[in-house]
């Protein structure tokens, strides 16, 4: 890997702390428009996994019965039912230019919505970001979340002591802790396979290969390709979500192609890490407790004793 | 429905923040209702050693060993509620695994078993009368660690995605300082003879009216984050807190240097006041992380100003 490249990819504690053991970083690209809404990710990673069941009924919301990555899920197919038009069709400026465009649609199979009735269906896997700069990892106490000699981010399920900090400190709400068991869990983005160099059973079950794994720095190249193409091809809506190193959490190890706005998925449009503002927390705390100092101290100034 | 009743601050009319099928995007926290307890405990345990410290520098030791014994309670219960609040309470111990300067409560483990442990020393030495000068060591450590022990419990929670809690990571404090002063102040008034009590009720006066004002003046500041702190559960605590803490604090000012009764009951309504108002916090992120317009919408807002790109990005044109 190129070293201009390396250091974009740089985590706080990744390659540094490894040396000669560091692997390159690894993460997934999950392009969103070719996703068709099949699942398979979230059945390949809890059966590869061992996550257990997450029955919760009928949500009501499209076809989206998981509803939200949680601690029972860690691959989560996002449903969106939108009245819009299609994108290549809309933007074309005459009859013969949607024409060639809706050839190059199907050639470089983006026509995945169902335009019937003119709705247009988004689907979308979610998984743990695996952040270059991770609020999850930051706020452990326990050390049990770490960051692996792939740069991804892990919890040690033999150190968690379930303090429950990880969960409401992550942008993306992706971390929870499981009932029964009183510890946190979320994507490993499948550290064992990736020990014994196999990819994560989500990607090798996507039968579209929208969710792509590989080493970070080639998945966004190839991620950026894909959005050149598709603007190209009039989708002028596609967009790279996670794919810079100069966002609020320097950059995810699992990115997105989407073709909305993040919120619209469920996901935050510019999520930062908390403790990019960890010097003013502890200045507030510092400040609040001189305050109390000086309180205590004043109480006793006028008094007999 | 919640979100329907919100803009009535707003100047400009904004759309609704799109969302998942209304969905929160981040996930609530797990924590127990041991941890506004604590929050409790831990300010009155803090708090009340560097009063039991100044109150024997003054020659008052009536209240200094009122106030250490309060310390003492304080700092025994707060591990007890801690552990219990864990998902695996046989592993708290591996809260001392690291210390992480990212992680107030990773720091905040240490200072509480430091305090623990100094302010058990003190008062050992100070009721048995042995090791006097280890005693007044244990002392001193123990009322300077009871200060941060007040106060970073509001950097815990500020150091999270909520956003209620983190864009209050400069008023928070301030507010757990007044709580725990208060605390402190009410407990050692209502134990100690009214002779000697002066300070500790002017610490709880004090106290319980720095509260009040700086949970209003974050509520404030926070503008439409703060939104939770007068709606829901929260806004019914926050108002019931703020009741509380000032009838405490009126009643304290008016007859407690009178009545020893009087003082016990001031006391009495200021801690429960102050608890509330830890109860009004710690709901308040909750009901900040469950909708997701408190997340997008500032978010968004953002972006809309040009302070930030966001973390997506289309094409560049003429790509």
């Amino acid at each position: 890997m190129p070293s201009h490249k390396l250091l974009e990819l740089e985590t706080h504690s990744w390659p540094g702390s490894y040396g000669d053991s560091a692997e390159p970083r690894m993460g997934f690209f999950t392009d969103t428009s070719i996703c068709i809404g099949c699942k398979a990710c979230e059945v390949a990673c809890k059966e590869w996994n061992h996550v257990p069941d997450s029955l919760q009924g009928f949500s009501g919301k499209s076809y989206d019965n998981t509803t939200a990555l949680g601690a029972n899920d860690w691959r989560h197919v996002a449903f969106i039912e939108q009245r819009k038009p299609l994108g290549a069709e809309a933007a074309a400026e005459d009859l013969v230019q949607a024409a060639e465009r809706a050839s190059a649609t199907d050639g470089w199979g983006l026509q995945t919505y169902q335009d019937g009735e003119g709705v247009r269906w988004l689907m979308a896997s979610d998984v743990c970001k695996h952040c270059t700069s991770a609020a999850c990892l930051d706020v452990c106490p326990t050390g049990a979340l770490f960051r692996t000699e792939f740069g991804t981010v892990v919890v040690q399920e033999d150190i968690c002591n379930g303090c429950g900090y990880c969960v409401p400190a992550c942008p993306f709400g992706v971390i929870d802790k499981r009932e029964d068991d009183g510890r946190v869990w979320k994507c490993t983005l499948c550290y064992d396979r990736l020990r014994e160099d196999m990819e994560p059973a989500c990607a090798q079950a996507c039968p579209t290969n929208s969710i792509q794994f590989g080493e970070l720095g080639e998945l966004r190249e190839r991620a950026e390709k894909r959005l050149e193409q598709m603007a190209a091809a009039g989708q002028t809506e596609a967009r790279l979500y996670g794919a810079d190193s100069e966002d609020g959490v320097d950059g995810f190890g699992a990115f997105f192609l989407l073709l909305d706005e993040p919120e619209v998925y469920g996901l935050p449009p510019d999520p930062v890490v908390t403790t990019r503002n960890v010097g003013q927390v502890w200045a507030g705390v510092f400040a609040g407790a001189a305050a109390l100092g000086a309180g205590i101290a004043a109480a006793f100034i006028g008094g007999r004793k | 429905m919640r979100g329907e009743r919100i803009r009535e601050r707003s100047m400009v009319p904004r759309a609704e923040p799109q969302s998942y099928y209304g969905q929160p995007v981040l996930k609530e926290p797990v924590w127990t209702p041991e941890i506004p307890f604590y929050f409790y405990t831990g300010g009155l345990g803090g708090s009340s050693a560097m009063l039991a410290l100044v109150a024997e520098l003054r020659g008052n030791s009536k209240l200094a060993r009122r106030a250490w014994l309060v310390a003492l309670g304080g700092v025994t219960a707060s591990p007890a509620l801690l552990i219990s609040d864990l998902g695996k309470p046989s592993r708290f111990l591996n809260m001392l695994r690291m210390f992480k300067v990212t992680s107030p409560m990773s720091v905040g483990s240490w200072i509480l078993s430091g305090s623990g442990a100094f302010t058990a020393i003190a008062v050992g030495s100070e009721f048995t009368g042995l090791y006097p000068a280890l005693g007044r060591a244990a002392k001193v450590n123990a009322a300077l660690l009871g200060l941060p022990l007040a106060t970073y419990t509001a950097g815990l929670v500020s150091n999270t995605s909520v956003p209620v809690w983190h864009n209050a990571r400069f008023t928070l404090p301030i507010v757990f300082a007044g709580s725990s002063a208060a605390s402190s102040g009410a407990a050692a008034a209502a134990l100690t003879p009214l002779r000697h009590a002066g300070p500790a009720r002017r610490l709880a006066v004090g106290g319980a009216v720095t509260s009040v004002a700086a949970a209003l003046t974050m509520e404030k500041t926070l503008g439409e984050i703060g939104e939770p702190y007068s709606r829901g559960v929260s806004g019914k605590l926050t108002r019931l807190a703020g009741g509380l803490s000032l009838a405490g604090a009126a009643l304290m000012a008016a007859r407690g240097g009178s009545s020893r009764g009087a003082a016990i009951a001031a006391g009495a309504v200021i801690t429960a006041g102050v608890i509330t108002e830890r109860w009004a916090v710690f709901r308040a992120g909750f009901q900040s992380a469950n909708d997701p317009k408190y997340t997008v919408g500032p978010q968004r807002a953002r972006i809309e100003r040009g302070e930030t790109r966001g973390a997506a990005r289309r094409a560049q044109a003429g790509a």
